[in-house]
């Protein structure tokens, strides 16, 4: 559809109208018109079928906005210049190879354009989402003032349904997913040896998605009705029967889905093709095997939502009976249905949203700690455990739900299980720590503060895996102080640990370590503050998404809001620290950690190739205290093969060294 | 020389769990324990506490103890950790532990799901009606009239089964003092089964969220003594219509609770039981 409308536009201006060159070449300008063309191509299309079938009155608001919600970000797109190329391709006209110029970037407006650099594609990523998690915070702030003290206030019950529902939407599909992809965008090809990413253009595609993924769905505050309130789970009949604000959540999640799946791809096809010569599986960083891992998650489940939400979109837009109890021939629509192929993504996104963390935190400790980690193999299976295992658990959040009881016993004993993984992995980071020389800055400190939250999220996980125990407190509090304990002391200061830890690498600066600290520790005292007491109010049966609770918890809601408040302003000593330090901190220098891993082994920012001669893998990625040993060599295989002199066989990939935990190769 | 640090730390260890562990135990937890599952989830609750507490204080014990003996001091400088890759068989205990420890807690916690949610033989149905934002409660009598009532009245000791219909969008009935709930979903009928033991006057809650009126979707159980609830039963007027939607008395016969009829509710199948 795009296709057939970008094409005469792009044709006609030579022999017909005159178009302006502004107007004709890739960027903002023709961006705009080209959603302007997008609105028209919604109340065309729209207005001929309704007319087609006799419906009246042609112009409808609904069919225009749930048609223009899909073809004006699309048209966008095409406008930016994020399709030239393959439109150019499909349409016979010359295409320009790849000649590099998108690489790089060079002033700050270079990053408000199609770009084809890992680098400048991850800085995009990652600040975009930055942006969405103040939005998300702010939506926070507010839902704290709301429940400051019982009795309305300050929000309408349903302005306070679409608050919370556009701040866990936005959080968990513009900051927490996003900004995991946007870090491993700028460090795995380098981190592997690569000079980008498999598929370049594809990887500016799966950006420029996001921000319009995230803009659909804040613009649903300005739908009549309200924004979508049915909260980041949308629950079939109720969201079927929401005002407007609903579409723009079923629809901006398929664009956030498409940017999860095409950067998924980028990632699987990046890791298993594009190694260095050398870098056999088992030599791999573990935050190269945890976006393995994520990738999968993410290639397997995303479109399980993609589809729950079309069917959303069809029960809602034209009708359809997927979900609808009561009517239609048979009354047979099937309300448990949404939520089983929602859970069905939606838990293992729980996975795509800790997995990461978990290659940062691996990443970090092991630098820190100045020590190899601990049980390098078992901490590779254990994330592609939790990936099998991620897909059998789906059904524990669905234990109140109605649905047959006898599910609710497997789903008990798999979601048990995901403990063990879990639990290798958190002791291997102990075993990590024992005996190393701890350098305990910034990243580490968040690190290590990920270390307790998550030890407590997921301890109150395995509480909620039991049955009986879930019953009496699902859709209470504690959920709440849960999921805040997984993402928030989970996911969020292992972003955080890895934002510190590569900031030197992504800008060149280094940033300010005391704000740093201050950022941590307030964070940390705070988070909990907040979260903390919401187990306990969750337990004596405060319910969540509720605009107005029970007088007895009058006391423990003012106390979170007012932590939760000053948990909010320390985020901006972090904003302060990003942006002071980017603008004018000291310059880094090429490895100020004394990293063994190859991004490290660049100058900080990397030159606009990632490697001026291929990388040469000859030893694992964390041999820290082997004395002389090295990760990575920039010379040819046939050169390095001196290096390492001793007893070794042919191929570069099974060359050995002195003491690292896999070194067979591993393909 | 090389034990005397795993000394120490299990010294802390047990330290930290003997102060920790009463003092998770000791607080106030729960609303008032007003049901048999009640109990059973309470004593669920602080068992996975006893075992939870030491996890959390191993870890914290290794992190702090790692933080106090083993950070940078000034005058390290380049100095690196021991190249320890790994060691077997602390890994294969620290998977096997965990595996064991897990069965026990599962085991467990299927036997409390067994026994809350068991069968008995002199239980009483109560239908439940959900809709934006209200809940209806009715009492199928045994001369085939329903009693309606908008609060919910409960006799002390007596086994009952709730029958969950919605007549909207999926809501949701909890009392946190019976520590029991269950959605109630358009188009099926779902089971719940509580019986209270203790008189007292408790808030029931929407916990699902149902829409704008979903904070104040509230109602009140009354648990009284199998006497009151007598009488109070007998107080209500029988003839009142049935609520919107739910089977009439016709097809609500006693005895066969939550029959399907041709309500506009009734649905196709029967979760639960």
């Amino acid at each position: 559809m795009a296709v057939a409308v970008a094409e005469p536009t792009a044709e006609r201006p030579r022999t017909r109208v005159p178009l302006p060159p502004r107007l004709r070449a890739a960027g903002w300008y023709r961006a705009a018109l080209f959603e302007v063309l997008g609105l028209g191509f919604a109340f065309g299309i729209t207005a001929l079928i309704r007319w087609l079938q006799h419906i009246h009155p042609v112009i409808s608001g609904d069919a225009v906005t749930t048609v223009a919600l899909f073809t004006v970000p699309i048209f966008f797109l095409v406008g930016i210049g994020a399709c030239d190329y393959w439109l150019y391709w499909a349409a016979g006209r010359v295409t320009r190879p790849e000649d590099h110029s998108g690489h790089g970037a060079y002033s700050w407006r270079d990053y408000f354009r199609v770009n084809t650099d890992h680098k400048v594609i991850g800085i995009q990523y990652t600040v975009t989402s930055f942006f969405f998690l103040f939005v998300g915070g702010l939506l926070a702030m507010l839902i704290r003032v709301q429940l400051a003290k019982p009795g309305m206030q300050f929000l309408t019950p349903q302005q306070y349904n679409g608050v919370f529902s556009v701040h866990a939407t936005v959080l968990i599909f513009l900051f927490v997913i996003p900004v995991f992809a946007g870090l491993a965008n700028f460090v795995l090809p380098l981190m592997i040896g690569a000079p980008d990413m498999a598929f370049p253009r594809l990887n500016a595609l799966s950006y420029w998605l996001l921000p319009l993924g995230g803009i659909v769905m804040l613009m649903s505050f300005l739908a009549p009705g309200g924004s979508f309130a049915s909260g980041w789970t949308a629950y079939a009949p109720l969201s079927t029967t929401m005002p407007l604000g609903q579409l723009f959540f079923s629809i901006g999640v398929q664009f956030a889905g498409f940017s999860s799946i095409f950067t998924a791809l980028n990632f699987l096809v990046t890791i298993i093709t594009m190694r260095a010569p050398g870098m056999s599986f088992f030599r791999m960083p573990l935050l190269v095997w945890a976006n393995f891992s994520t990738s999968l998650l993410v290639v397997i489940a995303t479109p399980f939502i993609a589809a729950s939400q079309f069917f959303l979109l069809l029960d809602r837009a034209l009708g359809f009976h997927f979900f609808d109890a009561f009517v239609g021939v048979n009354r047979n629509g099937n309300v448990l249905m949404y939520q089983h192929v929602f859970w069905f993504y939606s838990h293992p996104a729980v996975y795509i949203m800790m997995l990461p963390g978990f290659g940062i935190i691996s990443e970090v400790l092991a630098t820190k700690s100045r020590k190899p980690i601990f049980g390098y193999r078992m901490m590779a299976f254990s994330l592609l455990a939790i990936v099998v295992l991620g897909f059998t658990v789906w059904a524990h959040h669905m234990f109140v739900s109605g649905m047959q009881p006898w599910i609710r016993i497997p789903m008990m004993i798999t979601t048990a299980i995901i403990a063990i993984p879990t639990g290798i992995k958190i002791f291997s980071w102990l075993a990590t720590l024992w005996r190393g020389v701890l350098h305990l800055d910034t990243p580490m400190l968040f690190a290590l503060g990920f270390l307790t939250m998550f030890t407590l999220g997921g301890i109150s996980g395995v509480m909620l895996a039991m049955i009986p125990f879930d019953i009496h407190v699902s859709q209470t509090y504690f959920i709440v102080a849960h999921i805040h304990y997984v993402l928030f002391g989970g996911s969020l200061f292992t972003i955080f640990a890895g934002v510190y830890y590569w900031f030197p690498k992504m800008t060149g600066r280094m940033f300010d370590e005391r704000l740093g600290k201050l950022h941590f520790w307030l964070t940390f005292i705070f988070f909990n503050l907040t979260f903390g007491p919401m187990h306990l109010i969750g337990i004596q049966g405060m319910p969540r998404r509720v605009a107005e609770y029970a007088e007895k918890f009058a006391g423990w809601n003012l106390f979170i809001s007012f932590s939760a408040f000053i948990l909010g302003l320390s985020t901006l000593v972090f904003l302060y620290n990003i942006v002071a330090s980017w603008r004018g901190g000291p310059r880094a220098a090429a490895n100020p950690w004394r990293a063994l891993t190859l991004e490290w082994q660049v100058s900080s920012p990397p030159p606009v190739f990632n490697f001026d001669a291929v990388p040469t893998v000859v030893g694992g990625p964390y041999e820290y205290g082997v004395p002389g040993a090295v990760h990575g060599i920039f010379k040819s295989p046939t050169e390095a093969r001196p290096v390492t002199a001793g007893t070794f066989g042919g191929l570069p990939s099974q060359e050995t060294h002195p003491g690292p935990p896999g070194h067979e190769g591993g393909e | 020389m090389r034990n005397r640090p795993l000394v120490q730390m299990i010294v802390f260890g047990v330290i930290g769990c003997a102060i920790l562990i009463p003092l998770s135990l000791i607080v106030p937890w729960f609303p008032t324990e007003a049901s048999r599952q009640a109990g059973n989830i309470h004593t669920l609750y602080y068992v996975l506490l006893i075992a939870s507490v030491p996890i959390f204080v191993l870890v914290e014990t290794v992190v702090l103890y790692s933080v106090w003996k083993f950070r940078l001091r000034p005058g390290d400088g380049r100095v690196d950790g021991p190249p320890i890759h790994g060691n077997t068989r602390l890994e294969v205990v620290w998977t096997v532990l965990p595996a064991l420890l897990i069965i026990g807690l599962v085991s467990y916690a299927y036997t409390v799901l067994r026994s809350n949610e068991a069968k008995k033989p002199n239980q009483m149905t109560v239908n439940v009606t959900a809709r934006q934002f209200g809940f209806e409660f009715s009492y199928p009598q045994a001369n085939g009239k329903t009693v309606v009532a908008s609060a919910l009245y409960l006799p002390k000791d007596q086994p009952v089964v709730f029958r969950l219909r919605s007549l909207d969008v999926i809501h949701s009935f909890f009392v946190p003092e019976f520590s029991e709930k269950l959605d109630a979903v358009p188009g099926i009928t779902t089971t719940l089964r509580v019986t209270p033991t203790r008189d007292g006057t408790y808030p029931v809650e929407c916990t699902e969220l149902c829409g704008p009126g979903h904070a104040f979707m509230r109602s009140t159980v009354h648990v009284i003594s199998a006497s009151r609830f007598q009488s109070w039963l007998a107080a209500q007027p029988t003839n009142r219509p049935p609520p919107l939607g739910m089977p009439g008395p016709k097809t609500s016969q006693p005895g066969v609770p939550g029959s399907k009829g041709g309500g506009v509710t009734a649905g196709t199948s029967s979760g639960g039981s």
